[in-house]
């Protein structure tokens, strides 16, 4: 097994309570470099908690996150994403009023050098930066396939593509671990297809490591390399897709003990 | 600083503090239900007033039966201010129904500068009212104690009506969870007339009260003891009664007591409000008795 | 194509403003007093527009304190610009405190002054303040501008307590007000288009999506804050000079509504909103004075009726809440695209 040091994440012990509430408890995870993971639950199992949790929207009450050998416990969000961790979101959050383009490029701004200082005087390091933010924005727009779109709102397109310029918009901040949250959600079945080929895609081209929440056992099954299931905060199975997908413990959890009797 | 000299303070301060509490309680209310500021509550409490004043002297109508007038007349049209500037904006953004509240607020107060004139009036008050009373070395007027008696009775009344009657039980729903709430059949709008009108009546009865004390009548007299009441209101706990009552009183007496121990800072007494506004603000924004709401990430 | 279509929009600005400045001078030499302090008080009423846009329309801060930054912009110039000895005639409650008794600069630097000084003011009220969120915002904000009101009365040795400073030398000609405007207009122009102003508009729209993109939010929220209360600081400076007396009875929260509604008239989000939203309103305050005062039509005498123009203005702004609360532009911007757009459809239909 690898060491501490070659773990792009790591959770340790993480349990996140709300006053009485216990959302996730002993959550420890082990993320090596370049492969896709799968978290998965029934609704309300503490999987996007655990998201909130490694961004830096929560801070766990118990336990530790460390990143790539850096503790991240505690950091707020733009920090983490810093360092390197980008997501998306369960309900999709653009920006409605900017267009297509401008969504991306905002990903984009983390990593500019030059400030608004540099806007004002007219810097031409300021243009060279922005001309090529809005380069780089194009091409991850041509690479999610909504080039053409560039220019209109991003609230007037379609959910599918919506949820497409949403990850452009992460790969903007130029990550090297990625969490999506329900990628799938509201996709027929040719664009699930083309979903999961696209993140085998990006992984490869922009060397990323995956982690993703889904409820749509395709894609789960169909990319993820590692899962875990949680379910009332607890990890309740890990293991490789054909070990979950027997697991009983999982099949009652989603499905019931009565299931699980009768079957 | 004598004992009775501490005594006429403390007692001026209750009836101030009762004021504020009485409008700090519609500003809490109408928060607590529609997440609103509703920046035109300080106009209805002026409009109290006027409406007393006009009852009496245009309409000739005997005292008691002004000031029964007035409170009916002034909730209805703190009913009428929500029907019409407020319910069209429900499904909008928060910020254009306050930006309404705040329009319908200057638009109340230059109304009534149009329609009263901005000249303030003097106030007839009742006889047995003002004749100062002696109890030792205090003065006092009798106004002094019933403010504070008829404030709380009101209190009562109202408290009465949140936790122990129907519209209030679909009040206190609706602060919870207004989707809900009209999904399980309450009914929303009324329950939210009802809101308005009986904070409006609270308020109409503080400016009477506000008036009798402070007999001047001027158009935008709801100003500051609005602003004042609305940072009560918020200071102990928007969306609270018992946290706008707290609120209320403190803030009476910390603007009565603070000045007759250091007559020095009377120029700053309109201050206060705002010291304990950035005091709140800072420390603990949701109040002494509020809830923290957190936003779903 | 970016390139040639830049070179356009820098030759059709630089004619626009050529045609601005002959406008000015021409109307300079022939206009009456009056309409020449309408004009004045149009450059000081956008500067503020697009001040308080910056703010609230494009990052979404709802703040309601800008009435306070004016103050501080105008008491600061005033006292750089009245003379040592003005003041000493001028302060008869009470002295005025060293320095502010024999400080004295030029006009330009004056102004740039009560920028500078709102703006520190907005940074060190910006901190506590911009980590709360919406209503609690606006009424923090509110608060803080009352302090200041508050301080302004009741501090004689620096302010002149409530009676405040008459005699301010009138330096804010139709120049000074249209080249500052010009200045509140580049920089926030500039802004706004960059990528910096791209995540002032993120914050605005969804701030926790801002914040996961690595926005530092809280760093943005502040440096808007104290960019936009510097030209709220400038507007402030400019209308001392303008009005030559300045009280702080002049700087209660109807200051701030009245730049409110012409941002929210003008569409919240919008330059051009706030451009043409400042040149309607402006007008329209002054045009309703007519309501006020009294009319004799033949032998029929209407007397004045005061309060009704706060009334119209307040109605005015009901409406436009109630019924099209994007105002007249929405987040929309006339470019030259736009504007030369219409005369191609002109001459290609019919």
């Amino acid at each position: 097994m690898s060491t501490s040091q070659d773990l792009v994440l790591e959770t340790r012990n993480v349990t996140m309570r709300f006053g009485g509430l216990t959302a996730v408890s002993d959550f420890n995870i082990q993320i090596e470099q370049g492969r896709i993971y799968g978290l998965i639950g029934p609704n309300g199992a503490g999987k996007t908690t655990c998201f909130n949790m490694i961004t830096g929207f929560y801070t766990p009450t118990e336990g530790s996150i460390v990143y790539k050998g850096i503790d991240i416990t505690g950091l707020p969000p733009h920090k983490v994403c810093h360092l390197g961790i980008a997501r998306t979101f369960q309900n999709i959050r653009l920006f409605s009023n900017e267009t297509v383009l401008q969504n991306v490029m905002i990903g984009g701004h983390l990593r500019q050098k030059t400030t608004w200082w540099h806007a004002l005087l007219n810097l031409p390091s300021y243009f060279g930066e922005e001309k090529a933010i809005r380069h780089k924005a194009l091409a991850l727009l041509d690479a999610v396939g909504l080039k053409d779109h560039a220019s209109e709102k991003a609230d007037s397109l379609p959910y599918g593509a919506q949820r497409r310029l949403e990850i452009a918009r992460a790969l903007a901040t130029e990550p090297s671990f990625l969490l999506l949250d329900e990628p799938a959600a509201g996709m027929n079945p040719q664009e699930t297809q083309e979903l999961m080929g696209f993140i085998k895609n990006i992984r490869e081209q922009f060397d990323l490591t995956i982690l993703l929440i889904e409820h749509d056992m395709k894609v789960v099954m169909g990319i993820c390399e590692h899962i875990w299931v949680l379910d009332y905060g607890v990890t309740i199975a890990k293991g490789s897709p054909k070990e979950i997908q027997s697991n009983p413990k999982v099949i009652e959890a989603y499905l019931g003990e009565e299931y699980v009797q009768n079957a | 600083m004598s004992l009775s000299m501490f005594v006429q303070h403390f007692l001026n301060a209750l009836t101030l503090g009762s004021l504020y509490a009485l409008i700090a309680i519609g500003y809490t209310m109408v928060y607590g239900i529609l997440r609103l500021i509703n920046f035109a509550h300080g106009e209805i409490f002026m409009l109290g007033a006027y409406f007393v004043f006009w009852g009496v002297t245009l309409l000739h109508l005997p005292w008691f039966m002004a000031v029964v007038v007035s409170i009916i007349v002034t909730s209805f049209a703190g009913i009428m201010v929500d029907r019409v500037a407020y319910r069209p904006l429900r499904d909008a953004p928060r910020i254009s129904a306050l930006i309404s509240s705040i329009g319908v607020s200057f638009f109340l107060q230059n109304f009534a500068i149009v329609v009263f004139s901005a000249i303030p009036r003097e106030v007839q008050r009742p006889e047995w009212l003002v004749n100062v009373i002696v109890l030792g070395k205090v003065r006092l007027l009798p106004l002094t104690l019933v403010v504070p008696v008829l404030s709380f009775v009101l209190m009562l009344a109202l408290l009465f009506v949140v936790y122990k009657t129907k519209p209030g039980l679909g009040m206190r729903a609706i602060s919870k969870d207004i989707e809900t709430s009209r999904l399980m059949g309450v009914p929303v709008n009324k329950v939210i007339a009802l809101t308005f009108g009986m904070g409006s009546a609270l308020a109409a009865a503080s400016g009477i009260m506000w008036a009798l004390r402070y007999p001047q009548l001027q158009p935008v007299m709801g100003v500051i003891p609005g602003f004042k009441a609305f940072i009560a209101a918020v200071f102990g706990g928007i969306g609270s009664i018992q946290g706008a009552v707290i609120g209320g009183l403190i803030l009476g007496f910390m603007e009565i007591m603070i000045v007759a121990f250091m007559p020095s800072l009377a120029g700053y007494r309109d201050a206060f409000a705002f010291v304990l506004l950035i005091i709140i603000l800072l420390f603990k924004p949701t109040g002494l008795l509020g809830e923290k709401l957190e936003d779903k990430v | 194509m970016m390139e040639v279509g830049k070179r356009r929009d820098y030759i059709l600005n630089t004619i626009a403003l050529g045609c601005l400045a002959l406008f000015l001078y021409w109307a300079e030499g022939n206009l009456d007093g009056y309409k020449i302090q309408i004009l004045n008080l149009i450059a000081v009423n956008i500067i503020l527009a697009l001040s308080l846009n910056l703010i609230y329309g494009f990052t979404g801060l709802f703040s309601l304190g800008h009435a306070g930054f004016m103050a501080i912009g105008a008491y600061t110039c005033a006292l750089l610009i009245l003379s040592p000895a003005q003041k000493e005639m001028m302060f008869i409650l009470e002295p005025a405190m060293w320095p502010f008794s024999v400080m004295h600069a030029p006009f330009l630097v004056a102004v740039f002054a009560g920028g500078l000084m709102a703006a520190l003011f907005g940074l060190l009220i910006g901190l506590p303040v911009l980590r709360l969120g919406g209503d609690y915002l606006g009424i923090a904000t509110l608060g803080f501008a009352e302090i200041i009101r508050v301080l302004a009365n009741n501090l004689p040795r620096v302010t002149n307590g409530a009676l405040g400073f008459k005699g301010i030398p009138g330096y804010a000609n139709i120049w000074w007000n249209y080249g500052w405007c010009f200045v509140t207009l580049y920089v926030i122009v500039r802004l706004v288009n960059s990528n910096f102003g791209n995540a002032l508009k993120a914050i605005r729209d969804d701030e926790i999506a801002a914040k996961a993109m690595g926005i530092n939010t809280f760093k943005y929220k502040l440096i808007s804050f104290s960019i936009g209360s510097f030209f709220a600081g400038v507007g402030g400076a400019l209308l001392a000079s303008l009005l030559t007396t300045i009280d702080p009875k002049m700087f209660l929260f109807i200051l701030t509504f009245n730049v409110l509604m012409i941002v929210v008239a003008g569409g919240l989000g919008s330059i051009s909103g706030s451009v043409i939203a400042g040149i309607i309103i402006t007008v329209l305050l002054e045009w309703l004075r007519f309501v006020e005062n009294p009319i004799t039509i033949g032998s029929f005498y209407i007397p004045g009726i005061p309060g009704m123009r706060m009334v119209v203005f307040s109605l005015t702004l009901l409406f436009i809440i109630l019924f099209r609360r994007q105002g007249i532009m929405g987040m929309r911007e006339i470019t030259w695209d736009t504007i030369l757009g219409v005369f191609r459809k002109r001459g290609g239909g019919a």
